[in-house]
């Protein structure tokens, strides 16, 4: 049995997949970070911290002539989001129904994934994560609202990570706002603004929900690392006769192993 | 389109630009897989007819090679695959036998797996790892 403790929940095989499948469709398209930087893992459950090959000094020693350090590691912060859904619900779902209701299901995975898209770009200090616009060796380009000035910005973008020696591609992180911006805008002679950022960056561009701005990351590898022990997994917390509580759950640690490789873009 | 030109897609048996990234990457490592199983069973009849002993060391350098590949190809499989793991682990370095060990590793991991709602190909986690080359 895992920790999930799935099978003590009163929901059917059927169920079970319905939900699973759900959850994938909504988390999928919101994890941007995934997107974007390298994805190690996932290494379990029991997987507790990320060994930085660094060492404290340790003030005292036990005994006279010794001397001690000791390692120094990033713990995985746990990361749940909860959530409930009807029993008669359920029920229907395995009559055949085709429109079960699962809403607090797509809520609940939309707010753990721009959770781990905020931790991932913007920081998370009190889980001592930090975030690759915090990290950043550069100062950030204002992006704007006038869409016009897009292609201008994001190609300073790629001029600095050029000019320190960081090759490409290049990752275009977008938050929901100027996502919608570059999708709705067209240059001079109808050409889509999202088909020529991609040309700029050569390669990916991310809708990233939670991302202030943008962020533009190389791609090369070996710059960011999202460190993972449990991968995103849905368990079971309790249920009463009308409805069963439920969560997804996830365990992660993210390191910036070069800070030249992303510059932050701000509205 | 994912049939570029000079570019071989055979370990695919469905159109590849309707399968997840996942599943191609679990293609690709299943296609290295048996490459490197082949490689060992060739290693091993070369060795078995090189009379010079020289030669004969390269070549079995050269099967250590493909042991690690295929250990490495096995645990990268295994590690994304849970229901795989836990019938592997009832069968991998154990006494007795074999045939019997299969058996009862594959009904237990089964049978259990279905019987906690665990999708059998993604254990308990979702299975949505990486999704570097999902986006463009």
């Amino acid at each position: 049995m895992s920790h999930l403790l799935r099978e003590h929940a009163p929901i059917t095989e059927l169920g079970w997949k319905m939900i699973d499948e759900e959850a994938r469709g909504r988390l999928t398209p919101a994890l941007a970070a995934r997107k974007l930087v390298d994805f190690a893992g996932p290494h379990g459950w029991e997987h507790s911290a990320v060994g930085l090959g660094r060492t404290t000094a340790v003030a005292s020693a036990p005994t006279d002539g010794v001397s001690a350090l000791q390692r120094r590691v990033l713990a995985l912060v746990e990361l749940r989001s909860s959530f409930s859904l009807a029993r008669e619900e359920l029920r229907d779902a395995d009559r055949g129904a085709a429109d079960v209701d699962l809403g607090a299901l797509d809520a609940s995975a939309r707010r753990i994934a721009i959770a781990e898209n905020v931790a991932v770009f913007h920081g998370w200090e009190a889980a001592g994560i930090t975030g690759i616009v915090e990290a950043s060796s550069h100062k950030s380009i204002e992006l704007g609202e006038d869409c016009e000035r897009y292609t201008r910005r994001i190609t300073r973008a790629v001029e600095t990570l050029l000019s320190v020696g960081v090759g490409g591609p290049y990752g275009l992180a977008l938050g929901a706002e100027a996502y919608t911006r570059v999708l709705e805008s067209s240059e001079q002679g109808g050409y889509p603004l999202l088909d020529h950022l991609r040309e700029i960056i050569g390669g990916p561009l991310v809708w990233a929900p939670g991302v202030h701005g943008a962020v533009l990351i190389s791609q090369r590898g070996g710059d960011f690392v999202l460190d993972v022990g449990e991968d995103l997994s849905i368990g079971y917390d309790h249920h009463d006769a009308s409805a069963v509580e439920l969560y997804l759950e996830e365990s992660f640690a993210f390191r910036v192993l070069e800070p030249d490789a992303a510059v932050a873009l701000t509205l | 389109m994912w049939h570029d030109a000079g570019v071989g897609f055979d370990q695919y048996h469905e159109p590849p630009d309707e399968l997840s990234h996942q599943t191609r990457t679990f293609a690709r490592l299943c296609s290295s897989l048996t490459e490197e199983a082949e490689a060992i069973g060739w290693y091993e009849q070369r060795l078995d007819v090189e009379a010079d002993a020289e030669a004969g060391a390269i070549m079995r350098d050269a099967q250590g090679e493909e042991f690690k590949h295929f250990c490495m190809d096995l645990e990268f499989l295994l590690r994304r695959t849970p229901l795989w793991r836990e019938i592997a682990m009832g069968i991998l370095f154990q006494e007795g036998d074999i045939v019997a060990h299969g058996e009862e590793s594959e009904e237990e991991a089964v049978e259990g797996a279905a019987a906690r709602g665990a999708p059998l190909a993604g254990g308990t986690s979702l299975g949505i790892g990486a999704l570097r080359g999902a986006a463009g």
